[in-house]
């Protein structure tokens, strides 16, 4: 079935590029600069991991002794649990929600790029806004939703019901976070040339094999980012909880970052915070490198 | 799937993204007794008292003047170092340079909790704590790569023919790259600068750390009214709605570029 | 500099992989290295099964603290064995 799709002619031809090691002359500003904010503070992390700090006078060798403790330790791996667990459910309603999103969108409107800016728009509010604003929304004493739904004869009320904590912060990330999908996969199905299109209703293909045959094989490249995207900053999702819920009732809604910044500023436990640092840092290095070893092979193509 | 059907997706979306922005902006014009005092779905008796407060008292322009001269300050800095870097990956090859670009990245994906402490160490020691200039390096921790990675998409899309006919026309180096290459990609490093802002502009928890009195940020000193006993909702909506603004007039002039910019370049 | 708080164990790790990076960058520039395909499931450079090795060290050493009470050194053995099979045959 469509003939068309096999055609070679489309795909872009990487362009030639020549060798140069003088190139280095032009990230070297990046390179010092990053590596200034970077390496720095992560040798500094992994030094302290190993210490027992009192003050910088005062400090003993303790080898992986905090690293056990944080790996052995129940909140430690509560908090990671949650973390994933929060992840795949935004993740698993943005992508798809994302998507339909974009398709609503007509690539030839003249409102078409006030409808982007507009869905742009919760992109921009400070983190910290957003959750103050969904504080406002959802109180059930004072807030639209929570009236609302305490009206329609539901009893809610975030604060005191964990599992209502819980809905309420996935209906904020995905307020806060779908626009971003939409608007990457608006750009994927901008960019697919209309012959792709003429071919598959040639063919007499339906909607959904018009979507499945030819959008999403399209939307690849851009999915993959926003996955990426998405999935890294749901991971270090801090600002919104803190002000939401605080990470309650309880620990229900303590995620890693939160965990790590109780520790780090408010108890100031310098060699437990690296140690929990350093172990962050290396999911995220495995989870970065399997995406970028992807995006890279997606490109290749 | 239908387009009806996903026009229809989109319309209630779109309601589902302005409620809660009406709920802030209905609040804002509300003084705090008549918010808390009783439930209306709209703004009984609608008032500017709280707008007035944030512009006349000190410790909120205050803190909105600081917020705006880090997030100057983080976006001039990632732009000129990343503009020569993307255009160097964009066109060259070089020894290591897949390595470190996959460096950069685990920058802007690595969570800034991981850095917090060293920072707050790192700062006070170069004696930089509390001055616009910490927190802007700070941010160019994800700043920069996320730069880097947007114009390397948009560079990459324009043809060597060009640098090949300024050559050929006898053109320097230096008269090229400004004088026709950075013009032709105007529109690339506004959608740049747009997310330079927009990140540095949101970001809250490395802001909070290396701030001290001195330049307390918009978004320190409204989590400090939230915390404070006494909640004023309706001051606090009203600051929450002009922390939209600036990213609202930023977003509205770059908005031909604005998907290729989210999509980071890499769509044409 | 005294905030930074380095000790023995943790400059020597740094100069390790310092040099590590050192020799891997003059190695390419005398002899560029050739992707290849081995036991892994994708095209490697040596520059990519080194970064491989490192992370595989570094889950290694978080599997051994997290469920073994024994010392780590057997964890660090089984972590450099892992590395030179993935640097030779990876």
């Amino acid at each position: 079935m469509l003939p068309l799709l096999t055609n070679k002619r489309w795909l872009k031809v990487t362009a030639f590029k020549p060798h140069n090691n003088r190139a280095w002359l032009g990230v070297l500003p990046v390179f010092l600069i990053v590596g200034f904010s970077a390496v720095i503070p992560l040798m500094t992390v992994v030094n302290y991991s190993v210490q027992d700090i009192l003050d910088f006078n005062s400090r003993f060798f303790v080898g992986f002794q905090w690293y056990r403790d944080t790996l052995n330790d129940a909140r430690f791996v509560d908090a990671f649990i949650r973390q994933i667990g929060f992840s795949a459910t935004v993740l698993a309603v943005e992508i798809p929600l994302g998507i339909a999103v974009a398709k609503g969108i007509s690539k030839t409107s003249r409102m078409t790029p006030i409808v982007l800016v507009l869905l742009a728009l919760p992109l921009l509010i400070p983190w910290n806004v957003v959750g103050t604003i969904w504080l406002m929304f959802a109180r059930p004493d004072i807030g639209l939703l929570g009236v609302l739904i305490n009206a329609a004869g539901f009893s809610y009320n975030y604060t005191a019901d964990p599992l209502h904590a819980w809905l309420t912060l996935v209906a904020m990330d995905v307020w806060h976070w779908t626009s971003l999908v939409a608007l990457l996969s608006f750009a994927g199905l901008t960019s697919i040339p209309a012959p792709y299109y003429q071919a598959a209703e040639l063919d007499g293909a339906r909607a959904w094999q018009v979507f499945r045959y030819v959008e999403l094989p399209r939307l690849r490249g851009v999915l993959v980012i926003a996955v990426l995207l998405r999935l890294m900053d749901s991971f270090m999702i801090y600002t919104e909880p803190f002000v939401l819920t605080g990470g309650g009732p309880g620990n229900s809604t303590t995620f890693l970052t939160q965990y790590l910044a109780t520790m780090a500023v408010g108890q100031f436990d310098l060699g437990p915070a690296a140690a929990f640092s350093v172990l962050y840092f290396l999911f995220i290095l495995l989870f970065c490198w399997l995406f970028y070893t992807m995006v890279m092979r997606n490109d290749e193509r | 799937m239908n387009v009806n059907v996903s026009r229809w997706i989109l319309v209630a979306y779109g309601l589902y993204l302005f409620l809660p922005l009406y709920w802030l902006m209905s609040m804002a014009l509300r003084t705090n007794a008549d918010i808390v005092g009783e439930f209306s779905v709209f703004p009984v008796a609608p008032t500017l008292a709280n707008f007035r407060e944030i512009f006349v008292n000190p410790v909120w322009y205050q803190a909105f003047g600081n917020s705006l001269s880090y997030v100057a300050i983080n976006t001039l800095i990632s732009l000129a170092v990343a503009i020569p870097a993307a255009y160097v990956f964009s066109r060259y090859r070089f020894l290591g340079d897949k390595q470190l670009f996959f460096w950069l990245l685990t920058n802007r994906m690595a969570p800034p909790a991981v850095f917090l402490l060293p920072f707050f160490q790192l700062y006070s020691a170069i004696g930089l704590f509390d001055t616009p200039l910490a927190v802007a390096l700070a941010h160019c921790l994800f700043t920069v790569p996320l730069s880097v990675w947007i114009l390397e998409g948009f560079f990459s899309g324009v043809p060597t023919e060009l640098d090949e006919m300024a050559q050929m026309d006898g053109h320097s180096f230096i008269y090229y790259f400004f004088r026709v290459f950075l013009p032709v990609n105007r529109g690339a490093i506004g959608v740049t600068l747009f997310f330079c802002f927009m990140f540095s502009w949101v970001e809250l928890l490395l802001a909070r750390t290396l701030s001290g009195a001195e330049t307390k940020p918009i978004v320190v000193v409204m989590t400090r009214t939230v915390s404070a006993s006494g909640l004023d909702w309706g001051l606090l909506a009203a600051a929450g709605v002009l922390t939209v603004i600036p990213g609202v007039l930023v977003v509205w002039f770059v908005r031909k570029h604005l998907v290729k910019g989210f999509a980071l370049g890499r769509v044409s | 500099m005294s905030w930074m708080a380095w000790t023995w164990p943790t400059a020597l790790f740094f100069i390790a992989i310092g040099t590590a990076l050192l020799i891997l960058t003059v190695l390419e520039l005398r002899q560029p290295t050739i992707a290849r395909r081995g036991l892994l499931p994708l095209v490697t450079t040596r520059g990519d099964r080194f970064f491989i090795s490192l992370l595989s060290a570094g889950f290694i050493h978080v599997l051994w603290l997290g469920t073994m009470d024994s010392a780590v050194v057997w964890g660090t053995l089984l972590s450099l064995i892992v590395a030179i099979i993935l640097m030779r045959w990876g």
